[in-house]
């Protein structure tokens, strides 16, 4: 399963991440790492974008991204 | 050196200078803390060649002289955006005393990734827990005597807001400064320790001379750091370190299931902080519970589905209408009193070429500049207002998606609106852009916009062309078909000259947070005065130069011939027909006339004639020039403006529909101004964009303009 598919307001944890190696590092500076748990907050229009919370923090990525993450329910 | 003499604020002989470098990942507090650790004088630098700019504060305390250097926030050291670059070039390669590393304390976690990256650059650090007034309300308790010990770094509970501990992280500073450096205290998990141990000793066995501790040098060497690596690289022990590396690097991304050495590294910053979060930071009963924060209220409304798009629409009018209304109250002020000054010094100068240059080029061209204030500090108001209160993310969010399809940024916003308004506040805004190749799209399109001083252009043509009840219904195609092509620009442009993989899009949405009068009133004033300081100095000289063109070569002949007539005239009509004339001859023998005449041939599958080509070449400099240059084209004289209706009159009387309208389209597509081309240079970072963007406006422009020609002419004859 990857981060896109999740439901609001539902907690993953993450497996790995399957992006490039620049994404890799941008997603690890906010924390999405392995064995980060993430919750999906909201959806912006069409699902475009999705807000999700990392710890206390709460970010923001497309679509693109958010299928580039592997996660598990918890 | 009599340095007092001179410097009255220069610190005393004796004192010692401590120079700090202020980090912190965005959002953290960092310049509120800087404003409340002193209110000395601002001093206003940036880097070379980009745009982000660093802050430098000066001030005493105790025997001290301190000068604190505010770097951009950064999320941890990729060298992702421009601030994470400056900031992170900046600490590896300047020399400065001491780190203070902004955490903020409500999410500490997070904070400490950054933290970790710090502790093995071997500088001094002090940790300001910031925020703590707001810790404490959120029910956070951390133990900071206790931390200091775990991470051997001092770590001072601050708040920026209250003012409280600010005295007690200075003299924490200080303290640090003059102890000897202490080894932070990072732990890692056991594989990576056994290899880092392995590395220390084989470096002890051979005596390598560090500066740092084997530690330290065996961890930079595993996080493939790559000054350690250059240095080591050039040592004979190289050749046996190397094998031993690499089996290492093996070793631990085997550990972690990657294959990237960074990657590894970040899991065990996270675990080591998670380990020291759950020691010192304790919660009272409370804060555990799931309770809905106001951020989630707020956000409920504010990134709506449905309502969002809406409520922002309605945000960013307001803003265009005071930038554009009550920042015009002040403009004619300026201007007036530019206008003055120029009457006023007139007089006192008796040559004619200087005081031309001193009122025309001079006078003209730094009021030009300065007349652009008020817009830009209202902008930079809302701007600013806009990301402290942390909705410019949400904004982001919001529209991402739309403009995602034309390459764009969801953030590209509002530079594009500003642009409709004035392309200077809008080049300069396009910085909350923190991706190069966003930025740097959204600046080559910005110019879509149509700006406020095109404005005059379109009014005098649709007013010559269309009735007065179409003109309206004009100027809004005018407006609406350049923001079209402004978004197809941004398509072409992503799919040829910034072609390549999408950035991603990855943004912290930070709390809400009532927006801090003084931090805007600091923010807001650096900014204006950056922007009078830097482009008033290119921005002047640029004005000089058009003056020069366009009154070099004078031609005495010319002159001395009219001034007869012009004494010899039986009627004012018929002195100011002549003064107009001469005007006309001057221009036309001129380097800006000749250039028009011999572009002629250029322009002509266009339609211009020379006199449209001069009027075009001058409106480089900018678009108001346009309609004065047409005026004394024209024969009406210099000070027209739009709503002469002779001038009108005479354009329809001479200028064929097909050529006035490829005017108008030349108008829309080509370079603002150069006051504005030189704000653009100085926001991408190097002049060669400006002459790339010189170059993509002005085929654009041919093109569409000869399309339209033609078009025309076959439609209703031309
Ligand atoms: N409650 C509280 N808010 C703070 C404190 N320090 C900064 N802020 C707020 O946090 C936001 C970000 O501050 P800023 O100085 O712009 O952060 P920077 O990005 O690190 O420079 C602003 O809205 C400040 O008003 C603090 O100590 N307490
Ligand atoms: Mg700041």
């Amino acid at each position: 399963m990857t981060l896109y598919e999740v439901e609001k307001s539902k907690k993953v944890k993450v497996i790995k991440l399957n992006a490039s190696y620049e994404l890799k590092q941008r997603l690890i500076s906010f924390g999405i790492m392995k064995d980060a748990v993430i919750e999906v907050l909201e959806h912006a229009p069409r699902k475009k974008t999705i807000e999700v919370r990392v710890g206390k923090m709460r970010l923001a990525l497309r679509a693109e991204e958010a299928q580039q993450i592997e996660v598990e329910e918890i | 050196m009599k340095q007092q003499n001179i410097n009255p604020e220069a610190c005393p002989v004796t004192a010692k200078h401590i120079k700090v470098a202020l980090v912190g990942q965005p959002n953290v507090g960092k310049s509120m803390l800087i404003n409340s650790i002193s209110n000395a004088h601002l001093h206003v630098g940036n880097f070379s060649g980009v745009t982000v700019d660093k802050t430098e504060v000066l001030f005493d305390y105790k025997d001290y002289h301190f000068t604190v250097v505010d770097l951009p926030g950064t999320y941890a050291f990729t060298d992702y955006t421009i601030e994470e670059r400056v900031t992170h070039e900046y600490l590896c390669a300047e020399d400065y005393d001491i780190i203070i590393n902004v955490v903020d304390s409500t999410n500490i976690e997070k904070n400490l990734q950054l933290t970790s990256e710090l502790l093995t650059m071997s500088k001094k650090i002090v940790i300001a827990l910031n925020m703590s007034d707001e810790a404490e309300k959120e029910g956070i308790l951390i133990d900071e005597k206790y931390m200091s010990e775990l991470l051997g770094v001092s770590c001072v509970k601050v708040s920026a807001a209250t003012k409280m501990g600010i005295e007690e992280l200075i003299d924490t500073v200080i303290e640090v400064y003059e102890k000897p450096k202490q080894e932070p205290k990072l732990v890692f998990s056991e594989a990576v320790e056994e290899e880092i141990e392995k590395i220390v000793s084989y470096l002890k066995k051979h005596k390598y001379k560090a500066v740092n501790s084997y530690r330290n040098v065996a961890i930079n060497l595993l996080k493939n750091n790559k000054k350690t690596y250059e240095k080591l690289h050039d040592d004979p022990i190289w050749t046996e370190l190397q094998p031993i590396l690499i089996e290492a690097s093996r070793h631990i991304e085997l550990h972690h299931d990657t294959d990237d050495i960074k990657e590894a590294f970040a899991e065990e910053y996270a675990s080591f902080n998670r380990g020291i979060v759950a020691e010192v930071v304790k919660y009272t009963a409370d804060e555990r519970r799931e309770k809905k924060s106001l951020t989630e209220k707020i956000d409920a409304i504010l990134i709506h589905p449905l309502f969002g798009i809406p409520i922002f629409l309605f945000f960013m009018w307001g803003l265009f209408q005071l930038t554009f209304t009550l920042g015009n109250i002040p403009m004619e002020w300026i201007d007036g009193f530019f206008g003055w000054l120029g009457e006023t010094i007139a007089p006192t100068i008796s040559n004619d070429d200087i005081r031309s240059l001193v009122v025309d080029g001079i006078i003209g061209g730094v009021g030009a500049v300065v007349l652009f204030t008020p817009n830009i500090i209202i902008l930079f108001i809302g701007i600013a207002l806009l990301e402290t209160t942390g909705y410019m993310s949400r904004v982001a969010f919001l529209l991402d998606g739309f403009f995602h399809k034309f390459g764009l940024h969801g953030q590209s916003f509002i530079p594009l609106v500003t642009g409709f308004g004035c392309s200077i506040p809008a080049y300069m805004s396009a910085r909350i852009l923190k991706n190069d190749r966003d930025r740097l799209l959204t600046l080559f399109i910005i110019g879509f916009m149509s700006c406020g001083a095109r404005l005059p252009v379109y009014v005098l043509f649709a007013g010559a062309f269309f009735g007065q009840d179409m003109a309206g219904t004009v100027l809004f195609i005018i407006y609406v078909s350049g923001a079209i092509l402004g978004l197809i620009a941004a398509k072409v442009l992503k799919m040829t000259a910034f072609k390549g993989v999408d950035e991603p899009f990855v943004m912290e949405m930070p709390k809400y947070r009532l927006p801090s009068f003084k931090l805007i009133w600091h923010t807001v004033l650096t900014q204006t005065i950056m922007y009078l300081k830097k482009a008033g100095t290119f921005i002047a000289g640029a004005a000089m130069l058009i003056w020069f063109l366009s009154n070099y070569p004078h031609n005495e002949l010319l002159d001395q011939e009219y001034s007869v007539k012009i004494e010899q005239a039986a009627t004012s009509e018929q002195k100011r027909e002549y003064e107009n004339k001469l005007a006309e001859m001057q221009l036309e023998q001129s380097y800006l006339g000749r250039i028009g005449k011999l572009t002629e041939p250029l322009f002509e599958p266009l339609g211009f004639d020379w006199k449209m080509n001069v009027a075009l070449q001058a409106g480089l400099a900018a678009k108001e020039v346009v309609v004065s240059t047409l005026g004394v084209l024209y024969s009406m004289g210099g000070d027209v403006d739009e709503t002469s209706h002779s001038l009108a009159e005479n354009i329809r009387k001479h200028i064929p529909f097909a050529s006035a309208v490829s005017f108008i389209v030349v108008v829309m597509v080509y370079l603002p101004c150069l006051a504005a081309t030189t704000v653009f240079a100085k926001e991408a970072g190097s002049w060669k964009y400006a002459f790339y963007l010189f170059i993509f406006t002005s085929v654009v422009a041919y093109v569409l303009a000869f399309i339209a020609y033609n078009v025309t002419r076959v439609l209703v004859g031309g």
